[in-house]
């Protein structure tokens, strides 16, 4: 054998002689100096996480979003603490309620209150002035802004983990299973989900209105309770699309055959290489929902149909502006900014990511 | 039950559905009854020009695609969809493309560590990483580079990971799949010599799928010759090269370049006129009877069969 390996060897010029070459025990050869030199010379490494945060640094937009987020959310979190009104309360001055405390402007003083500062007492300012009921209107900005938010990531979990589980199933799974869930995939798209949400606030108030009564949904209302219904039942389709579009793309890659060879079971297939390689589109789409949900949902409560009052949203603070438009136009422009702030920061953050972490996504 | 050969494949079929229609599938025969057997510490050469199903024979002989029909035997024993999860450790396949055959979230460790992982060959983390390095080492990589991402490698560099990766757990048979075309020439031959050294020290066999003919007929000790799906011609290596038979094997041979010019100027280029027949609509009787300098009548009518000329030099060919 090794006498027919040295005879074909002169068959090919530019075979390497592997006499030439010192071996001790072992029959391989080692790497030379010269070629580990040579990979040694290779950039830094770099993890794609790494990688991706220093692509994101550098993209100003999305620096500045990241910037306005956390500025409102310590606002948010913050002044409840450092403002002594609450959201559904009366202004009183002195222990007493203060009826002159009406339609403030920003920064001004009710009657009552430029008495009690002339006495010696100590008044918080109203920074946005108050409402028609005398209640303090930044911090019910303010709470609003929670309100909002926090419908918004909920409703983008719920849809992030329906769209999750509905989509790999259908993909890993493929043929016939595939098929039929697509269908329904199909049917939910084509119902007009606005439609959907009023009729199912206006059931829903029917049936469950009474029951909520002393737990704690009842805060939250019955038309919040319809619109999470409706996330869950229809918003997750396109979410479902995508992980079951990435995760066929990524099901026919070699090394998935790869790992199939060396014996891998399903189990170990999804957790490390499916998910691994699609984690990121899905984590960048569920930044991207939450402004559609928070969108929706000063939509529905500028209808009507969203929190329960006295619970301010940012919605319904801009519906109530509209009201007294003319003499204070100040009290839609906030609620209005601040929706606007958190949409296109969300919105420009989610596009950010995508460019960072995923450049083929960018269309 | 033990036998003479460590691998037999016997009339191995692959049929992929391919939708033709809203309704209809048309089967595309990439392998069409291929029968071949390779001995322990053997190389079969497996040559063929692109799309004639070279990839698909070695994914479905170890059954990363269900075969359409067709027997596959290791050691005697035929494998099924249920045992092939004993025969995983025997059986490794080194992939053609180095680019997406490595998983681009994961660490070099990681993915040469995989099969350790799946088979749960350490007892401990530290063992698992020695026998990780060492293999390494073994391709020639880089020991520091043990945690870097595959997308940091050249494409030589990456061929070498996924030799490392069916190494991992010594199996007694590893399909090549053009394992080293990524590569270029010196460090070629430093791959081709370790599988040749693997060979002699741990007796594996191999399945070498090439383009590179003359890399084919140094590694292998017989070669098979494919052809739209078909097995034309198999037999010895040298056998093969010097007395080729089969009008495919005649022409794919005077297309390699003669390294004396001399001999070269001698030797005429047989050049094939027309394209590959596609394998969802092959010709009756001979697949090769569209480009064949010696077609006739018959060749439309009945497809050959392998038969031997020989000291078991096997010729599918009416008229040779
Ligand atoms: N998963 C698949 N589904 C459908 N058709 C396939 C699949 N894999 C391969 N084919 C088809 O089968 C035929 C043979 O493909 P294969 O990859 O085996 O060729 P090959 O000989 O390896 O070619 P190359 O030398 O270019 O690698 C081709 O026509 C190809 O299009
Ligand atoms: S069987 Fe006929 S067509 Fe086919 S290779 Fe032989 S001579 Fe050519
Ligand atoms: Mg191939």
């Amino acid at each position: 054998m090794a006498e027919q390996n040295a005879l074909k060897r002169n068959v090919l010029s530019a075979q390497v002689d592997l006499s030439k070459f010192n071996f001790d025990d072992s029959v391989f050869e080692k790497a030379t100096d010269e070629e580990k030199k040579q990979q040694d010379v290779m950039s830094e490494s770099t993890t794609f996480f790494k990688d991706g945060m220093k692509k994101l640094m550098k993209n100003p937009l999305a620096v500045g979003s990241i910037i306005v987020l956390i500025i409102v959310m310590s606002v948010i979190i913050v002044a409840p603490h450092i403002v002594p009104y609450s959201y559904s309360q009366i202004i009183s001055v002195n222990g007493k309620r203060d009826k002159t405390a009406k339609n403030l402007k920003p920064f001004e003083y009710s009657e009552n209150e430029l008495e009690y500062i002339a006495e010696g007492g100590e008044v918080f300012p109203h920074i946005m002035g108050t409402d028609a009921q005398c209640r303090d209107y930044f911090i019910r900005v303010v709470y609003g802004t929670r309100v909002s938010l926090a419908v918004g990531l909920f409703a983008s979990i719920l849809v992030l983990i329906i769209g999750l589980l509905y989509g790999s199933i259908s993909g890993y799974m493929g043929g016939k299973v595939d098929l039929i869930m697509q269908r329904i995939v199909d049917i939910i798209y084509s119902l007009p989900d606005m439609l959907v949400i009023i009729l199912l606030s206006v059931v829903l108030n029917e049936t469950l209105g009474e029951k909520l009564e002393g737990t704690s949904f009842q805060s939250l209302g019955v038309n919040m309770i319809s619109l999470f219904i409706v996330y869950g039942l229809l918003y997750w389709v396109s979410m479902s699309r995508l992980v079951r579009g990435q995760i066929l793309t990524i099901k026919n890659n070699e090394y998935v055959l790869a790992a199939k060879a060396t014996g891998a079971k399903s189990g170990r297939i999804i957790a490390k290489h499916i998910i691994p390689n699609c984690i990121s589109v899905i984590i960048i789409s569920t930044a991207l929902q939450i402004p559609s949900a928070i969108f929706t949902e000063s939509y529905l409560s500028f209808i009507g149909l969203g929190v329960q009052a006295p619970m301010p949203s940012l919605g319904s603070l801009a519906n109530t502006a509209r009201e007294g438009l003319q003499s204070y136009p100040y009290k839609l422009i906030f609620p209005a900014v601040v929706i606007c702030l958190i949409v296109l920061s969300l919105n420009l953050l989610g596009d950010g990511l995508r460019d960072a972490f995923d450049p083929k996504l960018k269309k | 039950m033990s036998s003479e050969y460590l691998i037999e494949v016997e009339d191995l079929k692959q049929y992929f559905p391919i939708k033709t229609g809203f309704f209809k599938t048309t089967p595309l025969k990439a392998v069409d009854g291929v029968t071949f057997n390779i001995k322990p510490g053997e190389t079969l050469g497996l040559v063929g020009e692109s799309g004639c199903g070279k990839t698909t024979v070695g994914r479905t002989l170890l059954r990363l695609y269900e075969p359409t029909s067709g027997t596959v035997k290791f050691n005697g024993e035929e494998i099924t969809a249920k045992n092939m999860a004993e025969h995983r450790k025997n059986m490794q396949m080194v992939f053609q493309d180095p680019y997406s055959s490595l998983n681009p979230r994961m660490t070099v460790e990681d993915i040469i560590g995989e099969p350790l992982d799946v088979h749960k060959m350490y007892s401990n983390k530290n063992e698992r990483r020695e026998k990780i390095l060492a293999l390494m080492e073994l391709v020639g990589l880089n020991a520091e580079h043990a945690t870097r991402y595959a997308h940091e490698f050249s494409g030589g560099q990456r061929q070498r990971i996924g030799i490392a990766r069916a190494l991992a757990v010594k199996p007694q048979f590893i399909v090549c799949d053009e394992a080293v075309s990524a590569l270029d020439v010196s460090i070629q031959a430093q791959v081709i010599n370790m599988f040749e050294d693997l060979q002699a020290k741990l007796g594996v066999a191999y399945l070498f799928i090439a383009h590179d003919l003359l890399v084919v007929r140094h590694i292998s000790n017989r070669i098979a010759v494919m052809y739209l799906g078909k097995v034309v011609e198999i037999g010895d290596a040298d056998e093969v090269y010097e007395h080729p038979i089969h009008p495919y094997t005649e022409s794919l041979l005077s297309a390699v370049p003669i390294p004396d010019p001399i001999q070269a100027k001698q030797s005429q280029r047989i050049v094939l006129s027309g394209d590959v027949p596609s394998p969802m609509n092959m010709p009756t009787g001979c697949a090769f009877r569209t480009r064949c300098r010696f077609a006739t009548d018959k060749c439309a009518e009945v497809c050959p069969t392998l038969t031997d000329k020989g000291g078991g030099h096997m010729v599918a060919c009416h008229n040779r």
